[in-house]
């Protein structure tokens, strides 16, 4: 029961109404900047001559989640990738990590959070599509189940294998995301990172944080034994010294 | 000389450099009500593709690193029982407190919403390592603030807390040790989140290993500089029967590092890329001329290192080279990812500047007033002074 969106660039026309639309259901700001901010979630974008959309990916396994000290960043079993304002300290960790460049800052006001899609959770709640996917006119924004779009973007691939590069990006990129595109040129050119490893990027750091317990108490254990030890070999040292001196 | 400068005269006298550090606190203040009131936007620098700056490069990951000279010599001391380091004990633990109390300051610089850091403390996230971090933060300042109070019980004549301190000393000094060994590298650990952004000649998942080795040969190299400036400045110095021997450890420490680092960039393939006419190169370069292989060809001849100053100038080369290190793997190799070019603000660089400055203060002032060098016999009468008041 997860939800998904398929985004077919190749259908795109640019129009900019999931970026109206987003505007709308999130309460921001009206004027639609030239790329995403913390207080526009979602823009299209023109590269190589192909519109494309930016929004959060809503990673399967979010490095988001992952690097945010306080959980304010999580995964939801429905789909969405959630910010809980209320809890975020403001270290900018996620958007430094964030393999997408996704969460956006509010770098003008003094007391500031992140801003980034997140999939119209309330909406979904109530059974609802997202605000893009529902005014999306060419079907580009197609809301569905993870499963259903990945076999539709597979049944698009092969009918018109012309039109498409041969690669659903999202659907393994750091570990696989809920938002998926296809494309009619290389995704590189499209300003979407090409070299992200296939698992989840928390996985890099959890190798190294789930060895602390082992790192405290093992080495805590060694250094109180180094410390007996030369402790020990002075004690004795003190104490047997004068006995030395008798016998000479 | 400065250490006439020692018998402090009863008015203030106004001199350069009180005169200079005045000005830098003005503008510290000014700076400090800016970035509360606007915002960091307005401060700093940073955007949406530069989210960590010099606050972070420099402040928090410097900070720390150049901390490491506290649980390096309590460990020398206390559990490996080398006593003959007894002496720089505790200048290394006052420098290693500053630095920490520095860290704080500026993470409350940095933090967007500051007042919220307590957070940290209730919303657990054991996957990041941002809470590790923040962890380590907390407890390390906390045993640091415990085993310098050491001191300050002492000043005070207060002996059964003394009493009490000397008593849970051993556990304080391997929790202090632990503790560093997470934090240190931790620090690292941070950027292996980022392998599609850092530059190959930084990235590699020994990041954590690298920072806690380069912290410790920093971190000794910061106890002969800083041993030297005191030394300049109040008559009240180290002997160099001690501080050779630790310039021939922080040798041998900067060598591991130094073969570590090599070894990695031939296994990433990235060591022939190291004369490749580029950015990232050449700060490469930069860094690791300036902190392994300078302060080893300078540290190499005994008779050079047997003099102050060719210690000196050794120590110096090692923490320059530390912290360009911890620079470029948080600013210049996150750069071309980036695509931005970032170079701080002036606002940014007096805060990182004032904190240093306001450590600088803080180290002459416990030195006048707290038993942290060992007596000698020309620091003597300032020591009684001190008592005096």
């Amino acid at each position: 029961m997860s939800h998904a969106l398929l985004l077919d660039t190749t259908r795109c026309i640019g129009c900019g109404a999931c970026s109206a639309a987003c505007k709308e259901q999130n309460d921001l700001p009206l004027e639609i900047e030239d790329a995403t901010t913390a207080y526009t979630f979602t823009v299209v974008e023109k590269r190589a001559g192909v519109n494309v959309r930016r929004m959060c990916m809503h990673c399967l396994s979010p490095t988001c989640a992952s690097v945010c000290p306080v959980g304010a960043m999580r995964k939801t079993p429905s789909g969405p990738v959630v910010y809980d304002a209320k809890k975020c300290i403001g270290c900018r960790y996620c958007i430094q990590a964030c393999p997408f460049d996704v969460p956006k800052y509010q770098w003008d006001k003094a007391i500031p959070v992140v801003g980034k899609c997140v999939m119209c959770a309330p909406r979904l709640a109530k059974g609802l599509p997202t605000a893009c996917a529902s005014v999306c006119p060419t079907g580009a924004t197609f809301f569905g189940e993870r499963d259903e779009l990945i076999r539709v973007a597979r049944e698009r691939m092969a009918a018109e294998p012309a039109r498409y590069v041969d690669h659903i990006y999202g659907l393994d990129e750091a570990g696989g995301t809920s938002v998926l595109l296809l494309s009619g040129v290389p995704f590189s050119q499209l300003g979407l990172r090409t070299n992200l490893p296939n698992k989840p990027l928390g996985q890099l750091t959890w190798a190294v944080l789930s060895r602390v317990p082992d790192i405290v108490t093992l080495g805590g254990a060694i250094l109180y034994g180094i410390h007996w030890i030369t402790h020990r070999r002075e004690y004795v040292r003190r104490v047997e010294g004068p006995r030395s001196g008798e016998v000479k | 000389m400065s250490v006439l400068s020692l018998p402090r005269p009863r008015g203030f006298k106004m001199t350069f450099w009180r005169f200079a550090f005045g000005v830098l606190f003005a503008l510290f203040l000014y700076v400090t009500f800016m970035r509360f009131t606007r915002g960091l936007g307005a401060t700093t620098h940073l955007s949406d593709h530069f989210p960590w700056g010099v606050w972070i490069g420099f402040d928090i990951l410097c900070g720390v690193g150049l901390a490491a000279g506290a649980f390096t010599l309590m460990a020398t001391v206390h559990l490996f029982n080398i006593k003959r380091f007894e002496p720089i004990v505790r200048p290394t633990l006052l420098t290693g407190y500053l630095g920490y109390v520095f860290v704080c300051i500026g993470l409350l610089y940095d933090l967007g919403q500051p007042w919220r850091i307590w957070h940290a403390m209730v919303y657990w996230n054991e996957h990041s390592v941002m809470f590790e971090v923040a962890w380590c933060v907390m407890l390390y300042t906390t045993v640091l603030t415990l085993e310098f109070s050491h001191i300050i019980f002492e000043r005070l004549g207060m002996t059964s807390m003394t009493r009490l301190m000397h008593f849970i000393n051993t556990p304080l000094v391997i929790l202090g040790v632990l503790l560093s060994t997470l934090h240190q590298s931790s620090l690292g650990t941070m950027y292996l989140i980022v392998p599609e952004k850092l530059h190959p000649f930084w990235y590699t998942p020994a990041l954590p290993l690298l920072f806690y080795i380069s912290a410790i040969g920093a971190g000794l190299g910061m106890v002969i500089v800083e041993s030297y400036l005191s030394g300049r400045a109040f008559g009240r110095e180290l002997e160099m029967d001690l501080l050779e021997p630790l310039g021939r450890v922080m040798m041998v420490v900067l060598g591991i590092y130094g073969v570590l680092r090599l070894d990695l960039l031939f296994h990433a393939g990235m060591l022939g890329q190291v004369f490749k006419p580029i950015y990232e190169s050449r700060m490469f370069l930069l860094e690791f001329v300036t902190g392994v292989v300078a302060p080893l060809a300078i540290l190499s001849f005994p008779r050079v290192r047997a003099s102050k100053p060719g210690l000196v100038i050794g120590g110096l080369f090692a923490v320059l080279g530390f912290i360009l290190y911890r620079l470029n793997v948080s600013i210049t190799g996150l750069e071309r990812s980036s695509g931005t070019h970032y170079v701080p603000s002036w606002m940014e660089m007096t805060v990182s500047v004032g904190l240093v400055a306001i450590g600088f203060v803080l180290f002459a002032m416990a030195v006048r007033y707290l038993p942290i060098f060992p007596a000698h016999e020309h620091a003597a009468p300032a020591r009684g002074r001190g008592r005096g008041h």
